[in-house]
């Protein structure tokens, strides 16, 4: 199955309606580029399950997963002492500091953990996946594993895909717990709040679905984050009016400003069917 | 009529408005050299991409055995595909692997051989290639060269029936150049596979080609023998080819087939009627089984010698040289008869065996401690004004040659 991206196609003949003309074009172009996105998703997900995948899994898990876990730390850490500030500050005004856990946990699990660690991870593991499937793709090592037999989906782009899937929601889980230390830590520590109310109040307000929502997000988030990095370093060469190391760099941007828009409103869409 | 391997019937292929391939028939037969030259940018790599499908004909198609490749069903496209080998112009390995790694990788991928009998096949690439002290490099800390022989090396590893070599002997200098010629006609001899040569060394890839096609402005202008191209009458022939053959021959001091003919024409041309000359022949025997035990690169070494040694001596008592295949020499003496010509070889071949084979093993860096073998052929023909073909008297020289020098095992005979 041969996947093409959708090209805008320019007509020499004169006009007459050039803004209806343009916004047809681009119409055209997005829906196919969708298209093209999406068989690309079907076929990777697919191929994550043929033979000799697990070894190439386990690598990207390290790359993706495990070298991801520090930066995920500390931003959860800290994402969690501003949210322990914060909210203690708030609540304080209507007399339920001590519901401080509550409101701590549960915005991390629900929203902010799979959100903040889907962007942490795009910039971090996405960015490089885009650059280098799109640096593989200018220099013919795609058509090289072509030629071998080898399907570069197969090779290149499942594995990357299924790594993810299993990385993104272990370091939500991460992000989730060291937020909740962080919370702690400017709560408890140096507000003031009584630490048995805090731990308490993390445990009788989380329940099993605020934590299955926050993995069934954070593994959205790996399908989305993963493909369209891998989708846009996939055809780099045809990025409209770049080529080369220029191409790979337009290629690693809109991988990343799309992978971002796309978490916002995909975390959206799944919290309003969730919820 | 025999079934070409590959047809090309009618293709067309077009980048945005500029046509690349226009109209394209030619035939590539099984167990041949075919070799496409052309200009830069002429489009030699996209012909060479269609055949093994990573770029479509905009019209026309392609035929793998009388089958049109487009119609294949997935089963027939990856038994197709199994058969095919293809060496990128710009290498296309992979840089995050090593050497070892670039080489053992279709093997590891496509194949389920086990670890043992894939590192012992990448092994025996490797020391082929002269690599073995590179093998845990990455090929980004290698030369432009050795990259070029990593490429090879992969695309020989899983001993296919068709391999494209897209320029196979760029950025290499002539010893090496040779050297990388002489193994694919080599391995050619041996595994008996399809070869499809891009290349630019002119006239050296005609000694391995059975076939030549000449690319020019998007069309094929020649498909045939190297001989049949040798007197195709086309500006192509005074633009491109004559540029590089001279090219060869201001690097070697010795002249290429086409200018050896032209320079014994002009010598017919002074010549008075019943004025004799005489044409000899010197051949380097077994020169493939030279390079098995030496090496290519080597065997190349040996064989540049012997040329500027044979072209040096001959020079000097007024005769002129040329490279006739891999491994013959040819020399005309137009000022000496037969009787003269005898005692010139006998000078030549007494000089060589004292003189001359030191020279060449010295060149050729070859010493004493290993064991090789070379023997070298000599020749004579006369002939007189009036036999306008050098072919006939190249081939009674052919008929008369015998040992003039030998060396085994490192003595000199």
């Amino acid at each position: 199955m041969n996947i093409t991206r959708g090209k805008t196609h320019t007509s020499a003949e004169k006009n007459p309606l050039p803004l209806i003309s343009l916004l047809g074009r681009r119409a055209i172009y997005v829906i196919q580029d969708s298209g093209a996105l999406f068989i690309f998703m079907v076929k990777s997900m697919v191929m994550i399950f043929q033979p000799k995948q697990l070894p190439l899994i386990l690598e990207h898990i390290y790359s993706i997963g495990a070298r991801s876990t520090l930066i995920v730390l500390l931003v959860g850490l800290f994402t969690g002492m501003v949210l322990g500030l914060q909210l203690f500050h708030t609540l304080v005004k209507f007399g339920s500091a001590g519901v401080l856990g509550s409101a701590v946990a549960l915005s991390l699990v629900r929203e902010l953990g799979p959100v903040l660690t889907a962007i942490m991870v795009t910039a971090r593991a996405g960015s490089a996946m885009a650059a280098e499937i799109g640096s593989q793709r200018i220099s013919e090592q795609i058509d090289a594993l072509f030629t071998m037999r080898i399907d570069p989906v197969r090779y290149l782009v499942s594995p990357r895909i299924a790594a993810s899937i299993i990385s993104f929601p272990l370091l939500t889980a991460m992000f989730d717990l060291i937020g909740i230390i962080g919370g702690y830590l400017t709560g408890v520590l140096l507000l003031g709040v009584n630490a048995g109310s805090y731990f308490y109040r993390v445990q009788s307000s989380v329940e099993m679905e605020d934590i299955t929502s926050g993995f069934v997000k954070a593994v959205v988030f790996a399908v989305i984050v993963s493909t369209v990095c891998c989708f846009q370093g996939y055809f780099t060469h045809m990025q409209k009016d770049s080529y080369g190391a220029k191409a790979v760099g337009v290629s690693t941007t809109s991988a990343v400003v799309l992978s971002c828009v796309l978490i916002l409103i995909s975390d959206y869409v799944v919290t309003s069917l969730l919820l | 009529m025999v079934q070409p391997l590959i047809e090309f019937k009618g293709v067309t292929k077009r980048f945005s408005h500029h046509t690349v391939l226009d109209q394209i028939d030619l035939q590539i037969y099984e167990g041949e050299v075919a070799t496409i030259i052309g200009k830069s940018g002429g489009g030699k790599s996209v012909l060479l991409k269609h055949i093994v499908g990573l770029l479509q004909p905009d019209e026309g198609y392609i035929l793998y055995k009388g089958q049109p490749i487009h119609q294949m069903n997935k089963r027939e496209w990856d038994q197709y595909i199994r058969q095919v080998s293809y060496m990128f112009q710009n290498n296309a390995l992979f840089d995050s692997m090593t050497v070892f790694e670039n080489i053992a990788f279709p093997l590891r991928q496509t194949t389920h051989l086990n670890r043992r009998v894939i590192e012992e096949k990448v092994r025996l690439r490797l020391e082929q290639m002269e690599l073995h002290e590179v093998e845990k490099k990455y090929p980004s800390e290698l030369s432009g060269g050795m990259q070029k022989r990593v490429a090879l090396s992969r695309a020989l590893v899983t001993d296919p029936k068709i391999i494209l070599f897209d320029e196979p002997t760029t950025g290499q200098d002539m010893i090496r150049r040779n050297a990388i010629l002489s193994m694919i006609s080599e391995y050619q001899k041996r595994l008996g596979f399809t070869a499809i040569l891009i290349s630019h060394d002119v006239p050296d890839v005609f000694f391995i080609s059975n076939r030549i096609l000449a690319l020019d402005e998007g069309k094929i202008i020649f498909q045939g023998t190297p001989e049949a191209f040798e007197t195709f009458q086309h500006p192509f022939q005074d633009e491109f080819v004559e540029s590089l053959e001279e090219l060869q021959e201001h690097l070697t001091g010795i002249y290429s087939k086409r200018h050896f003919k032209v320079r014994y024409q002009q010598m017919l041309h002074r010549k008075r009627s019943q004025e004799k000359f005489v044409v000899g022949l010197f051949t380097l025997e077994d020169f493939d089984g030279l390079c098995a035990s030496l090496g290519h690169t080597t065997g190349q070494k040996v064989l540049d010698s012997l040329g500027r040694y044979i072209n040096k001596h001959f020079g000097t008592v007024g005769g002129f040289s040329a490279r006739q295949g891999r491994s013959q020499f040819s020399i005309v003496l137009p000022f000496s008869d037969l009787h003269e010509a005898e005692e010139i070889l006998k000078d030549f071949s007494r000089e060589l065996r004292e003189e001359g084979l030191r020279t060449i093993q010295t060149e050729a860096r070859l010493y004493r401690e290993s064991c090789y073998e070379f023997i070298i052929l000599g020749g004579l023909a006369e002939s007189q004004f009036g036999v306008k073909e050098i072919d006939h008297i190249l081939d009674q020289a052919r008929k008369n040659q015998r040992e003039v020098a030998r060396v085994f095992c490192g003595e000199r005979r």
